[in-house]
């Protein structure tokens, strides 16, 4: 648990070892080898002693005595004996205790067959009861959520689900009520466990007790096969084990990835896979909505591209989407964008993420640094909403570590509780509030001896305050990502450019939403991009080399795309996994460029909106059915494990580009997976020493990042009663390893290949129209449940109405109450919205859920987002 | 020398708990005392007297002050918890003296220098919280606590708190837990000793209410007039609260070490003989944790040692009385079965072998026993107190584990013909 | 009822400043609650969590821990009968037996309209004065069979209204004034 160095010898059952200062005696243990069975002692939470299974004989002042081992920390000279007669009978003691109130339902208990205590029991424990008395009772399952079942009798009390809803999650919406024999984990009353994080309270629990309602009775675990790989939820890059029964995706486990998630998944990522056997997959390619055949469908594909590059050239086509691929995925159908295409339009973003330079050009931080940081400034959304996980890892970092923390953000988060200070600013003027907290003048009253003006709604002393910070810590982690929809990438640059000009030593983490972004990115999946973080411009002599060509001038971004396909300037736009419908802010926009003439070909694995109205559909595989790597926002790479096989006729994505490639008469020279790979690793300078086998090794189970540095790495702890069939990796990494668990030479190759990306601070010149007393500011941040398609079941949160939400002055000021429906006027016309009161919301301003699912006469936010605008101004009247 | 009642002294009088009377017979004089003296003054005279702490573990109070890890905030806890079977002499001296107790906590306030402090009174003693929180304000009109009280530049408050019904917060651990808002989980030590890690994390004494009770009297006659009472460590006087087949119930103060057991069951002004001029078949010492005595050990000195000597403890001072008619079996099921209900839950052993004993126990008594139940129930009782020895050793993280095979594993050992009697029988022969 | 009083509010607010952490204010407030409603309510669990910072399963959680905090209703005399060691050997289970019987109901039970609840309580510190019976957490010791039955009837006819406040409230005097030294500044100075 500690960090410190401080080493010394203590002796396990007659054997000298080393131990680390400040460690349990229970890992002190663990590491030599020498298990000692427990039930409520987890690793990543505080220990609380309470099971006492793990009771073994200590030397102490008054000799040799039994201590709990997940709660006593080590001593030096210490003497720890765990395989005593009397370490036996205390232990044989506590199962049998543990046992005599447990029901006898293992057989039809989903947890039978990888529960500690049925292992324990078979193990060490008497083959009959001595127990005749009548056992505790209780209500078979309750529901603690739609989600999460509680079978109390087979509770053991043993407290980690309530820990982990406190300590972990910071939800402590289940507690243990009553006292004593009586006493069981319940929640309050109706208030159901509705924890983003609640699904790993079943991973924890050591019995059958918690059950989730995705696995109940689906398997037993000697079905199961599995296979380790990478949450695709969001862009954390949480490490999971997938597993399966009969070619099914039935569950997935959180792997204690030190660096990552720390053993702990969010709902969405847990439940994730039952949108593999959603009813929205689309499994055979269509045409005008009919099944086609594969080959008719991509002849259609091909010869609308031939045509258009004839016709009109090729940046008449255009490609959006790609941060639900693979890497190599995504560097195939750059490779053929660019090469055989000929068009520079492509970008894996919907004009609600980051500009590209941000993401490949700003110097990084991990998650690691950011919690080690004395200081991390939150610049965007609520973390909880966009990176659960993340959200996790600050909170501890800024409870139980040194880490100070700052938000500039519009509204409260749901770290506001945590933070040092949160600077809450008037929508669409967060650069301002940076400005004033970065640039070396300190903030002066207009006249001498006037009050200073609150800065972007932001009260001055909060400013002073969060500035002093600030100019302390030189060197802290910006986390910057979109706060909101409604206000433009264009907000976020300039703010990312005060930080880069006046604080050289910052380091940051870019916040993206869709799992793969920064491996689109990195493989050039943006407009005037190639792979390996570089230029049009800066790696086109490179790639001209190894592609055979690639456009000569910058392409347009999504919106440009949009805006050319609504304007029948574009023949031919091919939807990588996306759905401008639903994700792109201005929805006016999107769906008049998806009616046009443009022919829209959509490659993906759900039907959704604009798959619908889309001239040709192609089946493609998802998570769990393809094997490759993907990148976290990090920029870590990790392994994709493919579990099952895909339905009906669906293709991996890099096939069906290569396919059309050759349709189109180039070939990308790639037969498989490997070959992309292989070639990624050999010309793309960021990829090498990434050879496609060295994922085989488990050192390399928690990623790299990229560029790789050969830094250090903690060894892997994992919780053997929450992931079972997975192990520890007790050795400390330091560089790569082979798949013969060799270290690898690192090949430093030429770095002069080409030049990378560096972000350059703009001059910023953003005219921010001023609020007027009329108006509202719009806000329009994103929920982690939304209206995509990608979501398990999302029921273990409420379900939200997309509404306006407003402070109860502006309520007033129009005469309306909470259920009203009001008049909306933004840029993009009159609309009717119902309204509701929130207080938390600052007077002027407005909030709308974006990407919510519209009920009945409910609007949208991406009705009212206008396109190329700055920020989102809007007027509210009553009807 | 006639012995003094030390903490009795005022309970003659119908208005005993009141300001008027208590300022009357010489109340808060000693608090005045106190503040003119120096901190460490009242420390030396506190650990002169040698005054064991009155709650149960008969701790020397000097040296559990003494401990108290330097820091700028540090608490002192009065546990008024009083909750253990057949001990009602905190009770008495609550209702009846809450003034002794406020001066007392507020001299014990001065010498370990405490930043605050709490009397936690048991929440069912509804007259005794009404009577302390009257107290706490007439002393607070009367200038005893507060800002700069008696102009001495001591400041201090004191907070009343009403527990709500959990034995376990006897437990000091506990009890700081119940006072910071939580269940009543005992904490494990090391490291959670209140002198270093207490309440809020704080260095924190907790003494009991008697204890405090006799700190009015030490100060105003000194540590070694105390010392001089009683013998060896057992110095000054002591509450025995008796109870059972006594002729006269009662809470009785005498010299320690100077009488024992049979004197207080006998003697016509304590317990005046046992009902119906019975024999005494059992007797239980300190609490209904301590092992059992037979009638054999009944001139045993009430000296602390002494009795730890022989095999049980003086603990919180009560004294239970079992005659010939008694049945053994139904009192230690009794005795087991307040341990189950009282169990806090959070250890396994506990938690889960309490209720099994209790069971095991309630079945024998009502006649459906096994023999080899003996045997289970003492290997179920080694499991919570491996050896099940005195004094014990336990596999929980507090003492009310190895509390519950006491009652049993005593009377197996004792009484085991009766035992077998409800088992051949088929029910219990007492009844 | 339910939610607390503007008086009672107060006293919440006043209460929890006693104290240099709020959450140590939930016992008190629980039975501040208990004192206005007779027993501890949803809403009242709710507020009280909102009050100190904590959830509302924390408080219920915490509250469940303690016998005198009742999350569903009781009757107005909550009736305890000691049966633990000195108050057996004193005939406490005799008199229980009793107890059910003159007031029809098992323990644990509450009568059906809703005026006592009868308990079996652990030792009460009444040992001098065997069996020891509670009303209200109001000592009455030494009962005997038709004592109770007496007691029941002083206590259905009002003639121990004085000295038997209604279930929930425990001690019927209060602090008076918030706190006089300041927390943390109480050493010689």
């Amino acid at each position: 648990m500690s960090d410190s160095s401080e080493k010394f010898n203590i002796s396990i059952d007659g054997i000298e070892c080393e131990a680390n200062a400040g460690e349990l005696i229970i890992t002190a243990c663990d590491n030599a080898g020498v298990h000692i069975p427990r039930f409520c002692y987890h690793p990543r939470m505080k220990p609380v002693g309470m099971c006492r299974m793990c009771l073994v004989e200590v030397s102490g002042p008054r000799g040799m005595s039994l201590a709990p081992s997940c709660y006593l920390q080590v001593a030096p000279g210490m003497e720890i004996v765990t395989d005593s007669e009397k370490v036996k009978k205390a232990q044989d003691g506590v199962l049998e205790f543990l046992l005599i109130n447990h029901p006898l339902d293992c057989p039809v208990c989903d947890k039978g067959g990888e529960c500690p205590l049925q292992d324990q029991t078979l193990a060490y424990g008497p083959g009959e009861s001595r127990f005749v008395e009548s056992k505790r009772h209780w209500a078979k399952p309750i529901p603690l959520s739609d989600l999460i079942l509680l079978d109390r009798e087979r509770c053991i009390q043993c407290g980690r689900c309530i820990r982990f809803a406190e300590e972990i999650a910071g939800d402590p919406m289940i507690d243990f009520m009553s006292r004593g024999e009586t006493i069981e984990v319940n929640i309050f009353e109706e208030n159901k466990f509705t924890s983003y994080y609640s699904g790993n309270t079943v991973q924890i629990c050591p019995v059958g007790a918690l059950t989730a309602t995705p696995y109940r009775f689906a398997s037993r675990p000697w079905d199961l096969e599995q296979v380790e790989s990478t949450c695709m939820s969001c862009a954390n890059g949480c490490r999971m084990v997938v597993q399966s029964s009969q070619d099914k995706l039935i569950r997935n486990l959180g792997i204690d990835s030190d660096p990552v998630n720390q053993s702990w998944l969010c709902d969405k990522g847990r439940f994730g896979f039952t949108a593999n056997q959603s009813d929205l997959r689309v499994t055979v390619p269509l045409a005008s909505n009919e099944e086609v055949s594969w080959k008719s469908a991509i002849d259609f594909v091909a010869d609308a591209i031939k045509q258009a590059v004839d016709s009109t050239g090729p940046e008449s086509v255009a490609i959006i989407g790609g941060s639900r691929l693979t890497n190599e995925d995504a560097y195939c159908w750059s490779k053929f964008a660019r090469s055989v295409i000929g068009t520079d339009s492509v970008d894996a973003q919907l004009g609600d993420g980051l500009a590209p330079e941000l993401v490949l050009g700003l110097p990084k931080a991990t998650i690691d640094q950011a919690c080690k940081a004395p200081l991390v400034v939150l610049v965007g959304p609520d973390i909880r909403e966009e990176a659960p996980i993340l959200f996790l890892r600050l909170k501890d970092a800024a409870t139980n570590g040194q880490t100070k923390l700052i938000e500039v953000t519009p509204n409260a988060t749901s770290l506001s509780k945590y933070a040092t200070q949160s600077l809450f600013h008037r929508p669409g003027e967060q650069h301002v509030v940076i400005s004033a907290l970065v640039s070396p003048q300190e903030l002066k009253p207009p006249t001498q001896g006037a009050p200073i003006q609150p800065v972007a709604g932001v009260d001055v002393d909060d400013i002073t305050l969060a500035r002093k910070l600030i100019q302390e810590n030189k060197d802290a982690v910006f986390i910057v990502g979109r706060p909101s929809m409604a206000d433009s990438e264009e907000i976020l640059t300039e703010s990312v450019s005060q930080v880069v000009a006046n604080m050289s030593e910052a380091k940051f983490l870019t916040l993206l939403r869709r799992a793969n972004t920064h491996g689109a990115l990195d493989s050039g999946l943006a407009p005037g991009c190639l792979p390996g973080r570089t230029t049009l411009d800066l790696g086109k002599e490179h790639f001209t080399k190894i592609w055979g060509k690639v456009p000569a001038t910058k392409g347009s971004s999504c919106t440009e795309i949009l805006q050319k396909a609504s304007r029948s300037e574009l023949k031919v736009l091919i939807l990588l996994g996306a759905d401008p419908i639903k994700d792109f802010p201005s929805k006016k926009l999107a769906l008049s460029a998806i009616n046009s003439d443009t022919k829209i070909v959509s490659i993906t694995a759900h039907m959704n909106d604009s798959a619908k109205l889309s001239d040709v559909v192609l089946p493609a595989t998802m998570f769990g059915e393809k094997a490759g790597t993907t990148t976290n926002f990090e920029g870590r790479v990790s392994s994709l494990g493919k579990k099952v096989t895909a339905p009906g006729q669906s293709w991996d994505d890099w096939a069906i580009a290569v396919t059309l490639a050759m349709r189109l008469g180039g070939d990308l020279g790639f037969n498989s997976l490997e070959d992309i790979s292989e070639e990624m690793e050999k010309y793309v300078p960021l990829y090498r020493n990434l050879k496609p086998h060295i994922w085989e090794s488990s050192a390399q189970k928690d990623g790299i990042v990229l560029p790789i540095t050969g830094e250090s790495v903690k060894p892997r702890w994992i919780d053997p009663i929450a992931t079972p069939g997975i192990s520890s990796l007790t050795h400390h990494r330091v560089a790569l390893r082979d798949s013969n668990d060799n270290t690898l030479e690192l090949d430093t190759g030429k770095t002069s290949e080409f030049q990378v990306l560096r972000f350059e601070p703009h001059q910023g010149d953003l005219k921010i129209p001023t609020l007027d007393a009329y108006s509202l500011r719009l806000m329009a941040p994103r929920r982690l449940y939304d209206a995509g398609t990608h979501d398990g079941p999302a029921s273990a949160t409420e379900e939200l109405p997309s509404i306006l939400n407003l402070n109860h002055y502006d309520l007033d000021r129009i005469g309306a109450s909470t259920g009203d429906r009001v008049k909306v006027v933004s840029s993009t016309g009159e609309h009717v919205s119902k309204v509701a009161l929130d207080d938390s919301i600052a007077k002027g301003t407005a909030l709308i859920w974006f990407n919510l699912k519209a009920n009945g006469d409910e609007i949208g936010a991406s009705d009212l987002i206008g396109v190329g605008e700055l920020v989102t101004d809007i007027r509210l009247e009553a009807i | 020398m006639s012995i003094p009642k030390i903490v009795t002294s005022r309970l003659g009088f119908d208005d005993s708990f009141t300001m008027d009377r208590y300022i009357k017979t010489g109340g808060y004089q000693a608090l005045r005392k106190a503040l003119k003296a120096k901190p460490e003054e009242i420390r030396e005279e506190v650990t002169t007297s040698n005054l064991l702490g009155r709650g149960g573990a008969g701790f020397e109070t000097g040296r559990k002050w003494s401990m108290l890890r330097p820091n700028p905030v540090r608490y002192l806890v009065v546990n008024g918890d009083e909750s253990e079977p057949a001990t009602f002499k905190d009770r008495m001296l609550i209702e009846r003296d809450p003034h002794q107790l406020v001066e007392g906590t507020l001299i014990a306030a001065y010498a370990i220098q405490a930043t605050q402090a709490f009397i936690f009174i048991r929440g069912e003693f509804a007259l005794g919280l009404e009577r302390v929180i009257n107290a706490v304000n007439e002393a607070y009109e009367y200038g005893a606590i507060g800002e700069n009280i008696f102009g001495s530049g001591f400041s201090i408050d004191l907070v009343v708190h009403p527990g709500a019904g959990a034995y376990i917060c006897g437990e000091e651990t506990a009890l700081i837990e119940s006072l910071e808002g939580k269940r009543g989980f005992p904490r494990i030590k090391p490291p959670f000793f209140p002198a270093a890690i207490g309440l809020y994390g704080d260095p924190t004494v907790v003494n009991n209410v008697e204890t405090m009770s006799n700190m009015p009297w030490i100060v105003n006659n000194g540590g070694a007039a105390f010392a001089s009472l009683g013998e060896g460590r057992s110095t000054g006087t002591r509450l025995f609260a008796l109870s059972g087949h006594v002729n006269q119930p009662g809470n009785y103060e005498v010299e320690m070490s100077k009488s024992t057991f049979r004197d207080l069951i006998y003697n016509p002004e304590y317990g005046g003989g046992v009902r119906r001029n019975n024999q005494v078949k059992a007797i239980i010492p300190g609490g209904a944790s301590a092992p059992w005595f037979g009638p054999d050990q009944l001139d045993l000195a009430l000296d602390q040692d002494a009795v730890a000597k022989a095999g049980s403890m003086l603990g919180s001072g009560s004294i239970i009385v079992m005659d010939e008619e008694t049945c053994m079996v139904r009192a230690a099921w009794r005795i087991a079965r307040f341990f189950h209900r009282e169990s806090c839950g959070q250890c396994t052993p506990c938690r889960e072998g309490s209720g099994w004993i209790d069971r095991i126990m309630r079945r024998i008594e009502d006649g459906y026993g096994r023999e080899e139940d003996l045997d289970l129930l003492m290997d179920a009782c080694d499991n919570i107190a491996p050896g099940v020895s005195w004094p014990p050793a336990q596999t929980t993280i507090c003492v009310l584990g190895p509390s519950i095979p006491s009652s049993v594993a005593w009377s197996i050992r004792m009484f085991r013909d009766e035992y077998l009697i409800h088992i051949k029988e088929g029910g219990c022969p007492f009844r | 009822m339910a939610r607390f009083t503007t008086e009672n509010l107060e006293k919440a607010s006043e209460i929890i400043s006693l104290y240099p952490e709020p959450r140590s204010a939930l016992i008190p407030l629980c039975h501040l609650a208990q004192a206005q409603d007779g027993w501890l309510t949803p809403e009242a669990i709710g507020q009280i969590a909102d009050l100190i910072g904590l959830s509302p399963a924390e408080v219920k959680g915490t509250a469940s821990f303690y016998d005198m905090f009742h999350t569903e209703q009781v009757g107005e005399y909550l009736v305890g009968v000691c049966t633990n060691i000195s108050c057996m050997l004193g005939g406490a289970y005799e008199l229980l037996e009793h107890c059910e019987d003159r007031l029809g109901i098992r323990c644990g039970q509450t009568t059906k309209d809703g005026k006592f609840t009868l308990e079996e309580m652990e030792c009460m510190a009444g040992c001098d004065g065997p069996p020891c019976v509670t009303v209200n957490y109001r000592y009455f010791l030494g009962l005997d069979n038709s004592k109770f039955d007496q007691l029941v009837d002083d206590l259905e006819s009002g003639r121990l209204d004085e000295e038997v406040p209604k279930h929930g409230t425990v001690f019927r005097n209060a602090r008076q004034g918030g706190l006089r030294a300041n927390k943390g500044e109480g050493q010689t100075k």
